[in-house]
């Protein structure tokens, strides 16, 4: 084996980021890593990478027992990392990213002709003819991100890690990628291939491996495995091999009020349409990077729209932004409610008017009698679970805080809720609240959109289904065919058995 | 063709012009004699915009130079006249502490993760206060060794003068020049400009380059000082108020992105001596007020940032055309 991984773990305060994994990549092989948010995948690869030193367990290379303590270290023992992100430096020249720490030096000058020549000699033998004088910034992000494969390969050589190298590219640009990927490959690299599109996994690797919440759950060559197992083994669920009862009635969907027809924005989602009726709940379910949380952003603004328009009952709504999506009504509740939710210095009072406050505008402020009304109303009303309104919201546990940002949005009385992983990192009976929650607010007549990784929940709380797969919305299910199965299904292959019911 | 060398090509283009148009009125401004002062009244500004050159290309910012310029002529001045030390091994020692003083910026800069300019800030306030401590009221320099500096020049043809200074500020030009283009540390202050993650990634040494960088642009400010102080033949605390700025102007009109990793120190030579040829017009002219230099010099600074402005949002419209 090149590279062999025993036992390896790693502990942060409150979690287990990696329990007790094995991991063998062969030279001359391409090893596929999969699993979901939170699976270890990321921080496997730092501890290899001498970003993370690990707690526990062993890594040979060669043979060799290695410790990389920082990139650096990593790289000049041989293991060389590309990630999503092209990390190359847009402002300095194919050459100079190419050859930076070993340019050829003369009189302890950097020998520009000298160099320029092994940039091209080096980008020559993958087929490349560039002007390496020209800024890497002035190339396509494909280019790019060959150009960074080609100089982690020179400059380590024996394993390299792709995270999710083609998250960025389209199609062509892919099979060009790849196409590098499998020549290096021949050569006898050990390829670690990290991707959330299924498709690519079953394209380029050899084998695969799957974690789970830190632990390895299986490690097979591509060929034995299919969709079904793949996603099984990564959601962590085993599907009954029950056969559905086909076209049983659908609940009586209500009318919708809110219509999208063929939103969408390149390298974000596909086109799709969406109508919504008041005090139904859709749910959003698809693998990490499927394209949730984009048609999320689409639909408050956060990322314009580049096709498509939304309208309800009275004419076409302005979703240029979010503070326009606020104004049709909107209301969006961010998935990582750390950064993008609460304001952790301020107090439960001052982060429950925060919307309301900004609607009004500054020139009408809500009286402090008001706000502390509205404050208690909710922390009354929702549980806030609080020592008093004017705590710091930072202080609170996750399900409060986000039960404290469902709170300003209820205050300003939106008829559309966007719900992003509302559920995530809170305590089991919190989360039973949320999803109660959600419940008496669309019996008020609300709609929410919800959208989760976690298919009970999902099953539990949503009327309708719509799921995603690289970034296009495959199926969309209701009423009955509303099931942990069927979604399942659907991530997997696309499309339900007896055709999309509207 | 790379569009970061578009502001390098446009700021001499805009010299030439500036040159064309002052000779169509005064056709004796373009001549070695007033190319000889230009070099020599500029000298100390030349040089101290080098430093500065590195550090704006680092992603920094170093406003404690105008400070050590004036600290450094009030040493100097001070040492003369209470020790009996040649000024040789004062500017030694005037040279390893206002490096000294800039690794340490540096170093906090980068140990301490603070904005350089709130450290440069401080750092600017502490130069100027040791200048007052040494000394209040302007102190002469009456060494026979300087009027051995200040006298020693070469005859151009035409009767221009390249005096010492002069001849030190182009020297060192080219020795930015050389270590911002062809040493692994000009490269690794690009990297650093470029972006500090990426450039960590790559294998940049973040720490020792900024605490170099700093370092530097300390030697190049004490270096200046030393040529202000020949050039005034004094040291004075309130000397060089502003001098930080006027450079950076200098740096930007020279082509260099403030927001760092792009620009060329030649740049700078050529944003200098466009400053200093406009307050040369303005001296031929005679019945200009000479806040026309600034007015001018806000013109062109801002020209300068429109231009910068327009290349990024050109190249990346020209990106989205081929991708």
């Amino acid at each position: 084996m090149l590279l062999s991984i025993r036992s390896l773990t790693k502990v942060f305060p409150g979690t287990r980021a990696l329990d007790d994994v094995d991991l063998d990549i062969a030279a001359g092989e391409v090893h596929a890593l999969l699993g979901e948010n939170g699976a270890g995948k990321s921080t496997l690869i730092k501890c290899l990478t001498g970003a993370y030193r690990r707690d526990a367990g062993a890594v040979t290379l060669d043979g060799a027992a290695i410790d990389p303590r920082s990139t650096r270290e990593a790289q000049e023992l041989g293991i060389g990392t590309v990630y999503q992100e092209v990390n190359l430096l847009p402002n300095l020249t194919v050459a100079q990213n190419l050859m930076f720490g070993r340019e050829a030096r003369r009189f302890g000058m950097i020998d520009t002709r000298a160099t320029r020549l092994q940039a091209r000699d080096i980008l020559a033998r993958y087929g490349l003819n560039l002007d390496v004088d020209r800024d890497l910034g002035s190339f396509s992000v494909a280019i790019q991100q060959i150009i960074a494969i080609a100089r982690a390969v020179e400059v380590s050589g024996k394993v390299l890690i792709l995270d999710e190298p083609t998250a960025s590219l389209d199609a062509a640009e892919v099979a060009m990628v790849f196409d590098m990927v499998r020549s290096l490959r021949d050569r006898g690299m050990g390829i670690v291939f990290v991707s959330h599109f299924l498709d690519q996994v079953f394209d380029l690797s050899d084998r695969v491996t799957i974690l789970r919440n830190g632990r390895k759950i299986i490690t097979a060559p591509t060929a034995e495995l299919n969709r079904m197992t793949l996603v099984e083994h990564m959601l962590g669920r085993v599907l009954e091999d029950v056969v559905q009862a086909p076209g049983t009635s659908a609940a009586v969907a209500p009318e919708p009020v809110l219509h999208f027809d063929s939103v969408g924005r390149s390298g974000a989602v596909e086109p799709f349409d969406l109508a919504i009726g008041a005090g139904e709940v859709v749910g959003l379910a698809g693998l990490l990077g499927s394209g949730r949380t984009e048609t999320a952003e689409l639909l408050f603004g956060i990322r314009p729209m580049q096709t498509g328009t939304a309208r309800d009952a009275e004419g076409p709504l302005d979703l240029r932004s979010p503070r326009a999506a606020i104004a049709a009504g909107f209301g969006f509740a961010p998935e990582d409610r750390k950064t993008d939710g609460i304001v952790a210095e301020l107090s439960i009072r001052e982060n429950i008017i925060l919307g309301l406050q900004a609607r009004r505008g500054w020139a009408r402020p809500i009286s402090r009698a008001e706000q502390n009304r509205l404050a208690d109303d909710y922390i009354r009303r929702l549980d806030i679970r609080t020592s008093g309104r004017e705590k710091p919201i930072g202080e609170l546990s996750g399900g409060n805080q986000q039960k404290a940002v469902l709170a300003r949005w209820l205050a300003m009385n939106p008829r559309f809720l966007i719900l992003d992983e509302p559920t995530r990192g809170i305590d089991v009976g919190a989360h039973a609240e949320i999803l109660r929650l959600i419940g008496t607010l669309t019996a008020g007549g609300m709609s929410v959109l919800v959208i989760s990784s976690e298919i009970d929940e999902m099953v539990a709380v949503a009327d309708r289904v719509i799921v995603l797969r690289d970034r296009r919305h495959v199926a969309e299910l209701t009423g009955e065919q509303v099931s942990g199965d069927a979604i399942m299904r659907a991530i997997a292959q696309g499309g339900t058995t007896d055709g999309a019911a509207a | 063709m790379n569009t970061r060398a578009l502001p390098l090509y446009a700021t001499i283009v805009i010299f030439l012009l500036a040159c064309l148009l002052a000779w169509t009125q005064f056709p004796n401004i373009i001549s070695t004699r007033v190319f000889g002062n230009l070099l020599t009244d500029n000298a100390y500004l030349g040089i101290v915009a080098v430093g500065m050159t590195l550090v704006v290309l680092s992603g920094g910012i170093d406003l404690s130079v105008g400070s050590v310029i004036a600290f450094s002529g009030v040493f100097i001045a001070v040492m003369l006249r209470d020790t009996g030390l040649h000024p040789l091994p004062v500017f030694v020692m005037l040279l390893v502490l206002t490096s000294a003083f800039g690794a340490g910026m540096g170093f906090m800069i980068d140990r301490l993760a603070m904005p350089a300019f709130i450290v440069t800030l401080a750092g600017m306030f502490l130069a100027r206060g040791a200048a007052y401590m040494l000394s209040i009221p302007s102190v002469p320099i009456t060494h026979p060794f300087y009027q051995t500096l200040q006298g020693a020049y070469i005859l151009l043809p035409g009767r221009g003068r390249l005096t010492l200074i002069g001849m030190l500020m182009v020297a060192v030009v080219i020795l930015g020049m050389i270590l911002a283009h062809r040493t692994r540390f000009g490269t690794s202050v690009y990297a650093l400009g470029g972006g500090e993650q990426t450039a960590r990634l790559m294998g940049v040494r973040q720490g020792r380059t900024t605490v170099l960088v700093y370092a530097f642009s300390g030697l190049m400010a004490g270096l200046s000082g030393i040529v202000f102080s020949v050039y005034t033949g004094s040291g004075y605390a309130l000397a060089a108020v502003g001098t930080e700025l006027t450079a950076i102007a200098a740096v930007v009109i020279g082509g260099t992105l403030l927001t760092g990793g792009a620009g060329y120190v030649f740049g700078t030579l050529v944003g200098v001596l466009t400053m200093g040829l406009i307050q040369t017009y303005l001296v031929f002219d005679g019945s200009l007020s000479s806040w026309w230099t600034k007015i001018v010099i806000g013109l062109l600074l801002l020209a300068f940032i429109l231009l910068q402005k327009g290349l990024l949002h050109l190249s990346r419209r020209r990106l989205a055309d081929t991708a």
